[in-house]
């Protein structure tokens, strides 16, 4: 479940985070000479340097600074170039490093590959020799009849409009509360920036029954959210990490620019779409993306908010699907559920290697 | 009257307009929810007549369930036996590929790639892998080396184990990235001292990479424990909590007193326990750690 663990596991992630996410914020905002105030979460290495392409080597670059610039290696680890020319330390890390990379591609790559291949494989053939390669052929339509009679493609439309929602909700709390928080800055703002922390440092699993009775029941609206789409979507927005992380990043935007659009008569809202948003971009992308993987992957809230089968999204009908199809089709259905945030994942890697402690994490 | 005026004319409605979408989505998802999860776990809720005040009863009638106590075991050990497993595995995979020098973004992906599939599609897929029979897919492999059948998730006793197996398959990758940036922070000088000093390669890991590497240990450690208590989706989908309630875990209680016996007051009981119980721990374990840390 995202949400409950997801709340359980951010504030670390701010500590785990901090240097890469904030290396995006530099490797923008750079060289502009950065004159807002300091924030108090704003880190001291934000300012002035030359755009480094990730902070944390950069600053134990700036660590060593002692040395020349022509001292050999500045990218070393736990083992020096002397280390590196002897025998028995080069054989045994080149072994241990094939052995690491043996090891990955089975652990990690492998089962996926089994998936692929049983996907288009009978069920007889995976049920009585699953580690021979199609001893009877390759059924390539068990992607169809996934596709249209398990109806994944209504469920795979289902999830894409969740994400969508998802995502939107996201960027809009996140981009305006950001805005408004670091930018124009008004009174009240410490109050709120507290509070919005402070959602973040309870373990998500508190809220879970309360905010469903909520939806059941919105509070002075007295509509109910349940079967709709908004009962995912909305909720989705109350995510307090997302709104620090664009908080964060627009503090260290450069105070002048937001000056200089003032003078030019430029209100808040426009500051705010022509200025601060195209300023954010990779901010923003990050939030993007991880809004739509979070989206893809949660589970607990949609299973309860969505009882209607029809609009559920994939990660909530796949259990059920296990039961009504055979296991080949079954095995197809995996496949094509795992294929988009893989692609998103391959399309997209840099990023997530950059900021893989913002959505991942350390849940189980 | 002119003071309201001049709050508008300084942009303070539009800056509040700005903050309604936080405001909103805060305030009905974020803030309320809490604030009546304190409340309800003292009403008897049941959605059609009015909530009773009940005092401690549902505190009590959790407490008193046979299940609660077995549900509290099994999510201690399911998380002592993550920390086993997953705990050390992330440390040695950075410590171990932030050495490699060629091809390291290769290496990272592929230990990230398992945290992209989503957890339902994992779940469902190691359940298939887990089939008892000779011939499953672990038990095939297994028996290429002359080993199993093993039961897996169909014993009780194994379950637990094969549940938090497939949990640090899914989520290690996150970790050992985590670990990868705050490696590329160790002060390098160090190495050259220890070096000087005549420091082994494993004098080095040890005395230099390790002890910088505290902060961000210690709190991977407290956020793992914190996550794997709110263990959910492995258990429900891959278990059911079975065999004989071997992998019923707190919050698989908890969502069963809610969506399956309608019973929100005891669920929002537990759910408190559960917090207070982990905020505790949390202020305990940073009390503690505090002197260690270099963060």
């Amino acid at each position: 479940m995202t949400r409950a663990a997801g709340l359980g596991r951010d504030p670390g992630d701010i500590g785990a985070a901090s240097p890469s996410s904030t290396g995006t914020t530099t490797g923008t905002t750079t060289g502009a000479g950065t004159s807002t105030g300091a924030g108090p979460q704003r880190p001291a290495s934000s300012g002035g340097k030359p755009p480094r392409r990730r902070t944390a080597r950069g600053r134990a670059a700036r660590g060593r600074t002692s040395r020349g610039p022509s001292a050999p290696a500045t990218d070393r680890g736990f083992l020096s170039d002397f280390d590196w020319r002897r025998p028995h330390v080069r054989w045994t890390m080149r072994g241990a490093h094939s052995l690491l990379l043996i090891g990955l591609v089975v652990g990690c790559v492998g089962p996926m590959l089994w998936l692929t291949k049983a996907a288009i494989s009978t069920t007889q053939d995976t049920l009585r020799a699953p580690m021979e390669l199609w001893p009877s052929g390759v059924d390539w339509d068990n992607l169809s009849t996934a596709w249209n009679q398990a109806e994944i493609s209504t469920y795979f439309a289902n999830t894409v409009w969740v994400a969508l929602g998802s995502w939107f909700f996201q960027l809009l709390v996140a981009t305006t509360g950001g805005y408004v928080l670091a930018v124009l800055r008004p009174a009240y703002a410490r109050v709120i920036t507290g509070a919005v922390l402070a959602t973040l440092f309870l373990p998500g699993v508190i809220v879970l029954v309360p905010l469903f009775l909520t939806v059941l029941d919105l509070p002075l609206l007295n509509v109910s959210l349940l079967n709709t789409y908004w009962a995912v979507w909305l909720p989705a927005g109350a995510n307090a990490f997302n709104v620090l992380l664009v908080k964060r990043f627009m503090d260290s935007l450069p105070g002048d620019v937001f000056e200089a659009a003032r003078m030019d008569g430029a209100g808040p809202l426009r500051m705010l779409w022509s200025v601060a948003l195209p300023m954010s971009k990779p901010v923003l992308g990050v939030v993007s993306i991880f809004a739509v993987l979070n989206a893809w992957k949660d589970f607990l809230w949609p299973l309860i908010v969505l009882p209607e089968p029809t609009m559920q999204p994939l990660s909530v009908r796949l259990p059920i699907i296990r039961d009504t199809v055979e296991l080949d089709v079954f095995l197809a259905a995996l496949l094509i559920s795992m294929a988009l945030p893989i692609a998103i994942f391959l399309v997209f890697q840099r990023l997530f290697l950059r900021n893989a402690g913002l959505g991942g994490a350390v849940k189980g | 009257m002119s003071a309201t005026i001049r709050w508008v004319r300084h942009g303070g409605l539009s800056t509040l307009l700005l903050l309604l979408p936080l405001l909103l989505a805060f305030g009905y998802f974020g803030w309320y929810p809490i604030g009546r999860a304190v409340v309800m776990s003292f009403q008897e809720t049941n959605l059609v007549t009015e909530p009773v005040w009940v005092g401690l009863d549902n505190f009590r009638s959790v407490l008193a369930d046979p299940l609660f106590w077995t549900s509290v075991r099994n999510t201690a050990y399911f998380t002592v036996l993550a920390l086993l497993f997953g705990y050390p595995i992330p440390l040695v995979l950075a410590v171990l590929m932030s050495e490699v020098r060629r091809y390291k973004g290769l290496f990272s992906a592929l230990a990230y790639l398992p945290v992209v599939v989503p957890p339902v599609v994992a779940v469902l897929l190691w359940r298939v892998f887990y089939d008892a029979s000779s011939s499953g897919v672990f038990n095939t492999i297994l028996g290429w080396f002359g080993l199993g059948p093993f039961p897996w998730i169909q014993d009780a006793s194994s379950a637990m184990p094969s549940l938090v197996l497939q949990a640090t398959w899914s989520n290690a990758g996150a970790t050992v990235i985590i670990y990868l940036a705050a490696l590329t922070s160790v002060r390098t000088e160090l190495y050259d001292a220890a070096e000087v000093d005549g420091a082994g390669v494993w004098g080095k890991i040890w005395n230099v990479t390790l002890p910088q590497l505290r902060g961000i240990l210690l709190i991977t450690l407290i956020l793992q424990v914190i996550a794997t208590f709110q263990i959910f989706t492995e258990p429900y989908l891959m278990t059911g909590g079975g065999p004989n309630n071997a992998t019923t875990t707190v919050l698989l209680q908890i969502y069963d007193y809610a969506f399956r016996f309608g019973d929100y007051g005891a669920a929002t009981a537990l759910s408190l326990l559960l917090a207070l119980f982990l905020a505790v721990m949390s202020a305990v374990y940073f009390r503690l750690t505090r002197s260690w840390s270099t963060t």
